[in-house]
């Protein structure tokens, strides 16, 4: 039985983490589109890598957040990108594989994955 | 929606559009019954009457408009589909609660899914909100509550990724000893 006060444990490594932060992103932005229709198409597993990702690359300065739907039902679960002082990119029937690769090259190196997005979608 | 988990995940965004700054799940199964209950309570902004009938309506079908919204007529008709139901509460600036009932033993019965990623989410997503989960089976519980996990955190933030990646062990965890793990 896993007990909460594991959770002392678990609040020191946090602290620890925080200190040794590694590569740097310069705050860029992730947002879900949450929404029935991002739900049941599958944003949670879509959510879930890039808390995966983030976790494990240390990226300290990526926020993620939600949005409702962004209007285009057919392509969710979809994510919008933003580095600092670059424009949007809308990516288009995410997977949790898909986040791997968007992080990978696009969030940590710059380079837009443009298969996946709105644009090579329509 | 692919199992009731998800269907939660939903249904307590409508709870955090509506302001809520507590969600609470109830699940509890009663296995000789075949049944399951749900509920989910919000200390959100409420509905007025005009907007209780819609969700409430019985015979109200998603074709009809889609600015009445999706999420709660999917979750009734999961229920129905068992041979269950779904009564929806709300009391204008006090808040909302969904109660709904599944016969599981129904071919058409969702499985739970994950609430563990359904409450992993939810708090990644939303620091600033509290959430209960207490999930009953006969003679078991198991119960979860964000503002308990954020007395021992202190200063660390319950979004942080670590500490949400323990939570969501934390919970999976106690689901399964509620099933006769461990
Ligand atoms: N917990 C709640 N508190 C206050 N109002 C609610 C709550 N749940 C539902 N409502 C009201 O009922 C409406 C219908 O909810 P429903 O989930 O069916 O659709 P939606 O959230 O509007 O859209 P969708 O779920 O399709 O994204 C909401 O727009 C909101 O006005
Ligand atoms: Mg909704």
């Amino acid at each position: 039985m896993k007990s909460l006060k594991e959770l002392e444990e678990i609040k020191q490594r946090t602290l620890d983490s925080v200190n040794l932060r590694k590569e740097r992103t310069g705050g860029t932005r992730v947002v879900v589109g949450m929404a029935t229709c991002g739900i049941a198409a599958g944003a949670r597993p879509v959510l879930l890598a890039f808390l995966e990702e983030v976790k494990k690359r240390n990226l300290g300065d990526v926020t993620v957040s939600q949005t409702g739907c962004i209007g285009v039902c057919r392509l969710e679960p979809m994510v919008e990108v933003t580095r600092p002082g670059e424009e949007k990119v809308t990516y288009v029937k995410m997977t949790a594989d898909k986040v791997k690769r968007v992080v990978a090259e696009h969030i940590v190196n710059g380079h837009v994955v443009t298969e996946y997005t709105i644009g090579a979608a329509e | 929606m692919e199992d009731i988990s998800l269907h939660l995940l939903d249904l307590a965004q409508n709870s955090i559009a509506a302001g809520a700054t507590l969600v609470e799940f109830y699940i509890r199964e009663l296995l000789k019954e075949g049944c399951m209950w749900l509920k989910i309570r919000d200390n959100g902004k409420g509905m007025d009457e005009h907007q209780l009938n819609q969700v409430s309506d019985p015979f109200y079908t998603t074709r009809t408009s889609r600015k009445v919204g999706l999420g709660i007529p999917l979750f009734r008709a999961s229920a129905e589909a068992t041979g269950g139901s779904l009564q929806v509460m709300s009391r204008k600036h006090e808040g909302t609660t969904l109660l709904a009932l599944f016969y599981t033993r129904h071919i058409d019965c969702l499985p739970l899914g994950r609430p563990e990623e359904t409450l992993a989410t939810l708090i990644f997503l939303n620091p600033e909100v509290n959430f209960v989960y207490n999930h009953e089976t006969p003679g078991r519980q198991f119960r979860f509550d964000t503002r308990e996990a954020r007395e021992i955190l202190g200063k660390v933030n319950i979004a942080d990724p670590i500490v949400v990646d323990w939570i969501r062990e934390y919970i999976r965890n106690g689901i399964e000893e509620l099933n006769g793990g461990a």
